[in-house]
């Protein structure tokens, strides 16, 4: 690394950072999208976004999700949780409206008190944000290992597009050197603007979104600029990537966006997971890195661009390491989570999500 | 509003961290700074590796107050890997029942609210079947 930074867009750490452990979380309940076509539309089954979603038990949130999906990050990672100097949470479904879901998962794993503790928001990129913040805090030479997580419980109003696909699940990474990392996170790039695309104001239940305006003008643009722009900064081309990852609020959307850019069906394979889980939200992207770092080789390169209503998409270069091999099979694997599955009806899932009024 | 002991019993309670008798070995929980074994002191912190099996189990249907939100649950007392006996809810059963000897392992998981929809949130150990890989 030169000490004079080259013009570059990218983000690169001056120290190189990488993934020591990783982790993923999705419940044991699905709701098929047919039930929801079921209850509102008169079982009208064409044009179904996914197959299933991912449903939350009664007794879960993005608290105890986000400390399963750290624990297994832990377990793969191998380190002394209290060497960890921050735990960084991202999530637009965190249990409290004031108090961190980080200082629970930090307690909760040993991480605390000699430690950083935020909740990261910014929609479905909320995640990836964490991440970014890791690679600098690791980067820069402050800190040796960071948790940086994105999972969601995520709510669509009874009947709406959102309901088919709002799911459960996430994962989570230990960030630390590049020389203890089952993969190294080469660069990053961020492509970030005011697009008012979805939202949901302060006390509102349920979030809004801008119908039509959602594809075009936010999801892929950004997308597609987010990851075209670090491959041009970094001189790589779409063949340079065993693998590709883009966020999946549906099954289509990624498709497109792997198409638009240069990839073939097989690169997204490993980590295209919303037909089967459905949109985790700030998890859609990261768990479908998981997915992929679960079947990967040693010098697999990967690309992840995630992308968050708002508007915006973190871009990610990755390169897989030897490590990988030996620390893999030391948790539960994303498909061992997805192979985990109770259907349940619209019924159940109305009284799981809390949608029944009790008063 | 019980927040002063829900806050002291949170390392317990989030990771199953009990106590290791330093004289004879004996693993302790919940904690109790004296060893149930041997009688000497025993303060050595010991992380359970939350494993254990079911040991004796029943359905509530009548919840407490705090619990109705989530019945009908089982309750079991689990017999850990480590030894000791713990009372906790099995949780995630999807479509198995519950038997005695069922392989279980430990989860954190949201065991009820301090009071109304305004109190904290209690978080706590649950046990589910283990889960393997696919
Ligand atoms: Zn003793």
């Amino acid at each position: 690394m030169t000490t004079t930074r080259p013009n570059t867009k990218l983000l690169i750490p001056a120290k190189p950072v990488g993934i020591i452990g990783y982790g993923a979380y999705v419940p044991r309940y699905r709701l098929p999208a047919r039930e929801v076509a079921r209850v509102w539309v008169g079982g009208r089954t064409s044009g179904l976004p996914i197959k299933e979603k991912a449903v939350p038990g009664l007794d879960e949130d993005v608290v105890t999700m986000s400390l399963e999906a750290v624990r297994n990050a832990l377990k793969r990672a191998g380190i002394d949780p209290a060497e960890i100097r921050a735990v960084w949470i991202g999530s637009e479904s965190h249990p409290y409206a004031v108090k961190p879901t980080s200082t629970i998962v930090a307690e909760a794993i040993g991480a605390a008190p000699h430690v950083q503790a935020a909740d990261m928001e910014f929609a479905c990129k909320a995640g990836t944000e964490a991440m970014v913040m890791a690679m600098g805090l690791i980067g820069s030479g402050m800190a040796r290992y960071a948790v940086a997580a994105g999972l969601d419980t995520a709510q669509g109003k009874p009947g709406d597009a959102l309901e088919y696909t709002a799911a459960a699940g996430g994962a989570a990474f230990i960030i630390g050197p590049a020389e203890e990392s089952l993969a190294t996170i080469n660069a990053s790039y961020s492509f970030v603007t005011d697009t008012p695309d979805f939202w949901r104001r302060e006390y509102q239940r349920y979030p809004e979104h801008g119908n039509r305006f959602t594809g075009e003008p936010a999801y892929f643009k950004h997308s597609t600029t987010a990851g075209k722009t670090l491959m041009e900064e970094m001189g790589t081309k779409p063949a340079d990537y065993k693998w590709a990852i883009f966020h999946q609020p549906n099954t289509k959307f990624p498709q497109r966006t792997a198409s638009l850019l240069g990839f073939t069906p097989e690169q997204i394979k490993p980590g295209l997971l919303s037909p089967v889980i459905g949109n985790t939200y700030a998890g859609a992207a990261i768990i479908g890195l998981t997915a992929t770092l679960d079947i990967a080789q040693p010098g697999d390169r990967i690309l992840m661009v995630s992308f968050g209503s708002g508007a915006g998409s973190d871009a990610f270069d990755i390169t897989v390491t030897e490590k990988l091999l030996e620390r893999r099979d030391k948790a539960l694997k994303t498909q061992d989570y997805i192979a985990r599955r109770t259907e349940i009806d619209y019924a159940t899932y109305s009284r799981f999500r809390g949608k029944i009024a009790m008063k | 509003m019980e927040i002063p002991r829900h806050w002291r019993l949170n390392q317990q309670r989030y990771g199953l961290v009990g106590e290791v008798c330093p004289h004879c070995d004996t693993k302790i929980f919940p904690p109790r700074d004296i060893c149930p074994a041997c009688g000497q002191d025993a303060k050595t912190t010991f992380a359970f590796s939350g494993r254990g099996a079911v040991f004796s189990f029943t359905t509530i249907y009548e919840a407490p107050t705090g619990f109705d939100e989530t019945a009908p649950y089982t309750v079991a007392l689990v017999k850990l890997e480590e030894g000791p006996l713990v009372t906790a809810q099995l949780t995630d059963l999807g479509e198995a029942h519950p038997e005695i000897g069922m392989p279980v392992e430990m989860v954190t998981r949201r065991l009820r609210s301090d009071g109304d929809e305004r109190g904290m949130l209690i978080y706590g150990y649950k046990f589910r079947p283990v889960l393997k890989p696919a």
